[in-house]
């Protein structure tokens, strides 16, 4: 067993560890939270990238936790298609790691800051197990670990609002949890059995027990929930618009697309293409519903008022997206989805990012206070722009190859009518995405050329600047480099379809 | 040699580009941000004019630039046809520049880094478009070529040029879309995107699907202006003028009926065109927007608004070729591409030229502007009577081409139409020609302080006039030619 072998197992107990450390250190002075943190972060994404790179060239790791062999033991695996999850979603919690420091400092306060790193941490590392556990019961006690951590950090706002948002998530978050946890239960009465490839394996000779149909309900129903598929998503708009920024750009961005990973997980690799399309037909209906969330998010973003709400519904909208590619279910459109969940997670990132440092300068993400606001903050408002574009889907970025891939995908395989909606769909995003872009750009020709604008708001520190122009520049280039992304996608793809 | 040929297409499209960053790096000095977009255009158009040998000799240059998607590589092609775009684009951009600098300044426009900026990206992408070697790296300019020039329609910022804007990306993101769908639904029919000479889809589809296929596209290449979905053109009118040169002449409405003959002659073919019925289809569309376009026109006083529609009209005239489906149609086609957009051009500059002198939008007001603007108010004249067919301009060699096909073909209701258009466009420019040269002003002293443009706008406006003038007498040179070496690619006639 070489060391590559050893990092999943280090990237979850490592970053434990340093929770407790940021814990104690704060104890001593604050001042070292942030750096250990930070630091923790960026081990976890090194370790993502040396894993992706190595499972690319040499396959799929297994590690038994603690020397149990599976299916008794846990059981860590890493394949081409987490380790492409895991490499993206630790790239965006690094990029959130730097921008959080003066937003955190603003937002939380000071004497919150402590316990506030030690439940990002915590977060990260609930993602991370999520990703990488080949246990479906772990799979679970992982999302608890990420859950509550979530529910906390909402919160820690500490407006009225935010604990409304916290609380209402903690319902429905709980719900989802119940329901997961149900199925896991379900899934082992009908096999006995809770490693995931062992599940796959055993699961085809029960695939007519109501039990195992049960089990795939209740997880379905548990997913969408933690993932915020429509009409499910009633608990996101208020904890994204809620949270302090930081914690918004985690949860969209890591959490949400390690909430759709699961999902896939368990639809592709634990019940197998042969159940979702043969022996329960869910497909058609998933592709169904699906659609409507592009439109109804994107309706539903159009109609907002601030910014940071109209991005959450635009989050909804998005799903729709991935969901889309999990419908049509074949290569090229899981091609698509499995990118979209890379190119999502960057741009909306980026977008959150920018909204959460007008927050920083201007106190407000009110769209009718925004007026004009390029002119003080030009470098953020051309990366929304530019990560706005790929949110609508203009060539050459990100989000355009998703949408190209979906489409050709759909029309592979006969959904002629989806592909139009998805595309015309597209369009709406066009209606929220421009809303900011004239009211920045465009937006002070009333008169009252924003004496105060100025005094109020510059362009924001470094700190912040960096990762919104590099998750922007991002959103371009790999669109451009889509061929360079696809060599990883392509084999995630085949993991999915293979089944194992 | 051939090496640099070789990389010669990316060069072109990377000149602007770069001048692009450079202009945003350099915005506080506006001479050395006004140097580079002069000098990125003089080396744009020295880079097509470097290629325009080889073209004319029969040859192609091609450049794979990167893998993309299934559905085609980001990859350029230079041929005869994209050359004669890029050479119209690249020839009246660099004139558009000085003319744009002597109009910004002179009207103290605000905001014009910004436009250096988007004008230099916009070129880019017009450029790539004539260079594409496949539907999809057409598609992806086509889209940046919107968005980019969003800002500019937008540019003066009013509640009016907002709501133009939302008009401007309404029609043209919704034609993306169907620009979209339809070069997907190439792909899915055929596996390939690449633009063969004589067209690659004959018997990839049912008849019906080809036909919808051939709606997708026309409604995709919005940017042609086809009646009735023209009115973001006119709406675009709020733009500074060189914007509206920028729209009407050099990129944008070009990119459009570019993308139209590309469709007919490189991805059809004339022989499938005419078995699905699509050349009647086009020629009832292009002869209602012909028609209906050049009506409007005359109720126009707005002389910008005016102009808009006589291009509405005008761009028809290329799709009345297309749908003629024949030697003759073709060539007048493709002809009327460089043709109209240096006729067009000088109407603008002229149009542009007033506002800054004399400060007048409507042509009611321009009475006797001749007596103070003599050379501009010629140039329009001239321009004019180009752009109705009549000689000493470029415009009459379209013309004669389309009666000429409207003959052959066997079509004499569109020899009606193109001989109804002519009476039409002289019945809405002669007025103007009238009022600019021969009427008297109302108050003799209003026209006190007026007198022709700074040199930088006059300038291209004697050049573009001339070049029409130039064109008619050696219209092979190299217009002529680079047709001829297209129309030989798609009906076959040699190898391609």
């Amino acid at each position: 067993m070489t060391m590559i072998d050893h990092i999943p197992v280090l990237m979850i107990v490592i970053p434990i560890l340093a929770s407790l450390l940021i814990l104690l250190a704060g104890w001593y002075d604050r001042r070292f939270c942030y750096p250990i943190s930070l630091i923790t972060i960026l081990f976890q994404f090194g370790s993502a990238i040396a894993i992706l790179l190595h499972v690319m060239q040499e396959g799929t790791i297994r590690y038994s936790v603690g020397g149990w062999a599976p299916p008794l033991g846990i059981e860590l695996v890493v394949d081409s298609f987490n380790s492409y999850i895991l490499a993206a979603i630790l790239l965006l919690a690094a990029a959130t790691a730097f921008y959080a420091r003066r937003s955190v400092e603003k937002e939380i306060g000071p004497e919150k800051t402590v316990s506030f790193y030690v439940l990002f941490q915590l977060l990260i590392t609930g993602l991370v197990g999520m990703t990488i556990t080949g246990d479906i019961f772990n799979l679970y006690v992982f999302l608890e670990i990420s859950s509550i951590t979530a529910y906390t950090l909402i919160a820690s706002a500490r407006r009225p609002h935010s604990y409304v948002a916290s609380f209402n998530y903690l319902i429905l978050g709980s719900i989802a949890g119940g329901f997961i946890l149900l199925g896991i239960a379900n899934l082992y009465a009908a096999t006995g059995t809770l490693n995931m490839a062992d599940l796959a394996h055993l699961l085809p000779a029960s695939y007519e027990l109501a039990t195992v149909h049960a089990a795939f309900l209740f997880l379905m129903i548990g997913f969408s929930i933690k993932a915020a598929f429509f009409p499910l998503h009633l608990w996101l708009p208020d904890a994204y618009a809620e949270s302090p920024s930081a914690v918004t750009i985690l949860l969209s961005t890591a959490m949400a697309k390690v909430s759709i990973y699961a999902m896939f997980r368990i639809l592709f690799s634990v019940f197998t293409t042969a159940y979702i399309i043969d022996t329960f037909p869910v497909t058609g209906f998933i592709l169904f519903i699906a659609t409507v969330a592009i439109v109804a998010g994107a309706v539903l973003a159009i109609a907002q008022k601030d910014l940071k709400r109209m991005l959450a519904y635009s989050s909804v909208s998005q799903v729709g997206y991935i969901m889309f590619a999990l419908g049509v279910a074949n290569q090229i459109a899981l091609e698509g989805g499995l990118l979209h969940i890379l190119g999502h997670a960057v741009m909306k990132g980026c977008l959150f990012m920018v909204a959460g440092l007008i927050i920083y300068r201007m106190g407000t993400s009110r769209l009718s206070d925004l007026k004009g606001v390029a002119k003080t903050m030009p470098i953020s408002c051309a990366a929304f722009a530019l990560a706005g574009a790929s949110m609508i889907g203009i060539p050459p970025t990100i989000g355009f190859m998703s949408k190209y891939y979906l489409v050709l995908g759909a029309l592979e395989a006969g959904h002629w009518v989806y592909a139009a909606v998805l595309l015309l769909g597209s369009l709406l995003a066009v209606g929220y995405i421009w809303r900011f872009i004239e009211i920045a750009y465009f937006g002070d020709h009333h008169g009252d050329h924003g004496e105060d604008h100025q005094t109020r708001a510059r362009e924001g520190p470094l700190s912040m600047l960096a990762p919104i122009v590099g998750l922007a520049l991002l959103s371009l280039f790999l669109g451009v480099f889509v061929e360079a992304v696809m060599e990883v996608v392509g084999p995630a793809v085949s993991i999915l379809l293979g089944g194992a | 040699m051939a090496d640099m040929n070789g990389v010669l297409p990316a060069v072109t499209i990377a000149i602007p580009l770069l001048a692009s960053v450079l202009i945003l790096i350099v915005g506080r000095h506006e001479n050395i941000r006004e140097a580079v977009t002069i000098v990125a255009a003089t080396a744009m158009l020295g880079s097509v004019l470097a290629m325009l040998p080889e073209i004319l000799s029969g040859g192609r240059i091609t450049i794979s630039l990167l893998p993309m998607v299934p559905g085609g590589d980001f990859a350029l092609r230079v041929d005869a046809f994209g050359m004669v775009f890029a050479l119209t684009a690249t020839a009246l951009w660099l004139l558009n520049s000085f003319y744009a600098i002597g109009y910004m300044r002179s009207l103290k426009e605000h905001a014009q880094t910004r436009f250096f900026f988007c004008f230099a990206v916009a070129i880019a992408a017009a450029v790539g478009i004539a260079f594409s070697e496949n539907l999809l790296t057409l598609f992806i300019f086509y889209e940046i070529l919107t968005i980019i020039t969003y800002p500019l329609v937008v540019h003066v910022e009013t509640p009016e040029a907002m709501k133009a804007g939302r008009k401007y990306l309404a029609y043209l993101l919704v034609g993306g879309i169907s620009l979209l769908a339809a070069v997907i639904l190439t792909y899915t029919l055929t596996g390939t995107t690449g633009f063969v000479p004589g067209g690659f889809l004959a018997g990839s589809g049912s008849a019906l699907i080809l036909q919808i296929l051939f709606l997708l596209f026309m409604v995709g290449f919005v940017k042609a202006a086809w009646m009735p979905l023209h009115g973001w053109l006119p709406a675009a009118m709020v733009a500074p003028t060189p914007v509206s040169a920028f729209l009407h002449a050099v990129a944008v409405v070009t990119a459009g009926v570019f993308g139209i003959v590309r469709i007919a002659g490189w991805v059809y073919g004339m022989d499938l065109m005419a078995s699905l019925g699509l050349g009647t289809f086009l020629a009832v569309i292009a002869s209602f927007t012909i028609i209906t376009a050049s009506l409007f026109a005359l109720t126009e006083d707005n002389l910008k608004r005016r102009l808009a529609y006589s291009t509405v009209s005008q761009l028809s005239y290329i799709l009345l070729g297309v749908s003629m489906l024949s030697i003759a149609g073709m060539t007048a086609a493709m002809a009327h591409i460089p043709i109209h957009a240096f006729l067009k051009i000088t109407l603008f500059f002229v149009a542009g030229a007033v506002i800054v002198s004399a400060g007048k939008e409507y042509i009611s007001d321009m009475k006797g502007i001749g007596r103070k603007m003599p050379v501009t108010a010629l140039m329009f004249s001239a321009a004019a009577i180009g752009i109705c067919g009549l000689p000493p301009l470029s415009g009459i060699i379209s013309k004669i081409y389309l009666a000429l096909g409207a003959v052959e073909g066997g079509m004499p209701i569109l020899l009606l139409v193109v001989i109804t258009s002519a009476v039409l466009n002289a019945a809405y420019f002669f007025p103007i020609i009238y009022t600019m040269l021969l009427d008297r002003p109302d108050d003799e002293h209003s026209l006190d302080s007026v007198s022709e443009p700074p040199l930088v706008m006059l300038v291209p406006i004697i050049l573009t006039a001339t070049v029409s003038v130039l064109i008619f007498f050696f219209p092979s040179t190299p217009f002529m030619d680079l047709i001829e070496i297209a129309l030989a690619e798609i009906t076959g006639s040699v190898i391609p």
